[in-house]
């Protein structure tokens, strides 16, 4: 890729016994999303962390904006947004302060970084709070006011670690079309997530990673192609009812279906769209199944990884949490 | 026009300086010890009560054990009294280890550590802020001093010699507080391990009896540690008596914790 913005070649990590990184691979083009999708202990967040230069690679390298995460550090600091997993907020200043003392931390001129806080705080809707102290603050306005100070600088090239996790609806669906913005206007964004939605909203390609691989890459068509697609998926009422649905159900995808006993629920590939949906409500209803539930739905993250690898997501938690493992 | 639309009007701020870092250096310090004072004076409660606890210490040498110890050539108050102020800044200073403890565990000192800012800057801004937290803790203490009794009994220039002391050694101390910080990463182990050494020193040392009362073996320990050193020139530039060596030694220790820790505690921040 000529342009990469992002280029990670064969990089590998490891804290103590575990392997947070395994040759990851991979580029992202400017002015582009990449989105990494993994459970937790995938690897997400030491990547993250690798390419905002808090970390160093064992092996392979990892570039940035042409710049080597490791020799050219300093270089590239200027051009970089960070906001972690964790709200890096100060509690005893106020969110207006906040934003200032990062945008002077960048070496903006003074009338610079105020005009870029007041505007940010705008745009994150705390201007009303902008003046009181941070320790105040909801959980929500704690993680925009940390997503706003990643922004004070306008780098050309942002990670975002999870972003909109603790969020509500509404200020994740504001944000998701202000980060579309900031992509539009070129700058490239790097944001993880445990979302399949997250990333199929954002991402023009999606890197899928597993004990610190990258399993799949590709746009959200071609992954959810290699997944085989969107689910259909019943809730029965009885469960005596459930093998019945699930004869009913895999006829209709012509595909064995899957049973999920506790939950009272059978999926199958929902190939057929809509008129397999029909199809599939008309033949349970014949048979006298009673539903709780009948939908086509994207696939799980759960399912992703049941496609990609056999094993279900949880089984790969391997990795700490980036605090625990610093040392 | 098409121009125009494949360049996008500056959303990314054209090139962004990239920063010689000794320009820098000063003007970053600088911000990062305004954050630290501002967190100081909006955490009243927190001053109050790392000044309340010298002058708990204060109360209890003077009155309790005050009456039970004699200190040949000297009355007690003014023999404790310039070692409780050294405990005063000392005690201050433990809020450096718990702060950048909690810093590191919010992921503050990672967005930190992601910006261009200068790496010294973030501890050399923090201490900065402990030494005005410092100055006025000794404050506080020279009044509540003078109101037990305490006296200076040398000349006012080494009087504040003494304080210069005081404070040197405890900016020298900060830096080993922030390595703490740093390498525990959380706070409350931050706390304890600042706690255990400064006890050791503290009741190991000339700064509550006189050393002669020590077994032999503690006694070598007790005559050549930091704190004893620092108390005893601090004692005797306030009270008057022999000075140069302890002074000299001061100096030579506190030097050597600063040096020491400066490093330390960089190398613990840079560390990725």
């Amino acid at each position: 890729m000529a342009d990469a913005m992002i280029d990670v070649q064969a990089v590998t990590k490891t804290f103590a016994a575990t392997r947070a990184l395994d040759g990851v691979t991979l580029q992202a083009p400017r002015g582009s999303v990449l989105t990494l999708l993994g459970p937790n202990g995938a690897g997400k967040t030491t990547l993250v962390r690798i390419l905002a230069t808090l970390l160093h690679p064992d092996s392979g390298t990892a570039r940035v904006a042409g710049l080597d995460v490791v020799r050219d550090a300093r270089a590239l600091r200027p051009l970089i947004g960070l906001a972690g997993q964790y709200a890096a907020v100060d509690e005893l200043l106020t969110g207006r302060e906040n934003l200032e003392l990062v945008g002077s931390w960048y070496h903006l001129p003074r009338a610079e970084y105020r005009h870029a806080a007041r505007d940010l705080l705008e745009r994150f809707a705390l201007t009303d709070v902008g003046d009181r102290l941070v320790k105040t603050y909801s959980g929500g306005m704690r993680r925009r006011l940390d997503i706003a100070a990643s922004l004070v600088a306008r780098p050309p090239v942002l990670f975002l670690d999870e972003p909109t996790s603790g969020l509500d609806p509404r200020t994740r669906n504001d944000l998701w079309t202000f980060l579309k913005d900031l992509v539009a206007d070129g700058t490239t964004l790097v944001l993880t997530t445990q979302y399949m939605e997250e990333a199929e909203h954002l991402a023009h390609r999606i890197a899928v990673l597993a004990a610190g691989r990258v399993i799949a890459q590709g746009t959200a068509l071609e992954l959810k192609r290699a997944m085989g697609g969107d689910v259909l998926e019943a809730r029965v009422h009885d469960p005596a009812d459930l093998d019945t649905a699930a004869g009913i159900l895999g006829r209709t995808a012509r595909r064995e279906a899957r049973l999920d006993l506790d939950q009272r629920r059978v999926t199958v590939p929902a190939h057929g769209g809509t008129g397999q949906l029909i199809a599939a409500g008309r033949a349970l209803q014949d048979a006298g199944i009673a539903l709780e539930d009948l939908g086509i739905r994207r696939p799980s993250l759960d399912e992703v990884f049941l496609a990609l690898t056999g094993t279900p997501a949880d089984a790969r938690s391997a990795e700490p949490s980036p605090l625990e493992h610093t040392p | 026009m098409t121009a125009t639309a494949d360049a996008p009007a500056s959303p990314n701020r054209a090139t962004p300086t990239f920063p010689a870092d000794a320009r820098y250096v000063l003007r970053d310090t600088v911000s990062v010890a305004k954050r630290n004072l501002l967190r100081i004076i909006r955490t009243p409660q927190l001053l109050a009560i790392s000044t309340l606890q010298p002058a708990l210490l204060l109360v209890l040498f003077r009155y309790v054990l005050g009456g039970a110890i004699h200190v040949p050539g000297i009355d007690y108050v003014d023999y404790v009294v310039p070692a409780v102020f050294l405990e005063a800044v000392l005690i201050g200073g433990m809020t450096t280890s718990v702060g950048l403890a909690q810093d590191a565990r919010s992921g503050i000192i990672d967005r930190w550590r992601s910006l261009p800012m200068a790496r010294s800057a973030v501890l050399a801004g923090r201490t900065l802020a402990d030494l005005s937290r410092s100055l006025t803790a000794l404050i506080i203490m020279v009044g509540l001093g003078l109101a037990v009794g305490f006296r200076f009994h040398a000349s006012p220039g080494a009087a504040l010699a003494g304080f210069g002391v005081i404070l040197y050694f405890g900016y020298a101390c900060s830096w080993a507080y922030a390595t703490v910080g740093l390498a525990t990463r959380d706070p409350e182990t931050a706390q304890v391990a600042s706690l255990l050494p400064f006890f050791v020193l503290l009741f190991a040392s000339n700064a509550i009896v006189p050393i002669d009362v020590m077994p032999g073996w503690l006694q070598a320990f007790a005559r050549n540690q930091p704190l004893s050193i620092n108390v005893a020139a601090a004692r005797s530039l306030m009270e008057g008596g022999q000075t140069s060596t302890y002074v000299w030694q001061s100096l030579v220790w506190s030097t050597g914790i600063l040096v020491v820790f400066f490093a330390t505690s960089l190398r613990l921040y840079r560390r990725a």
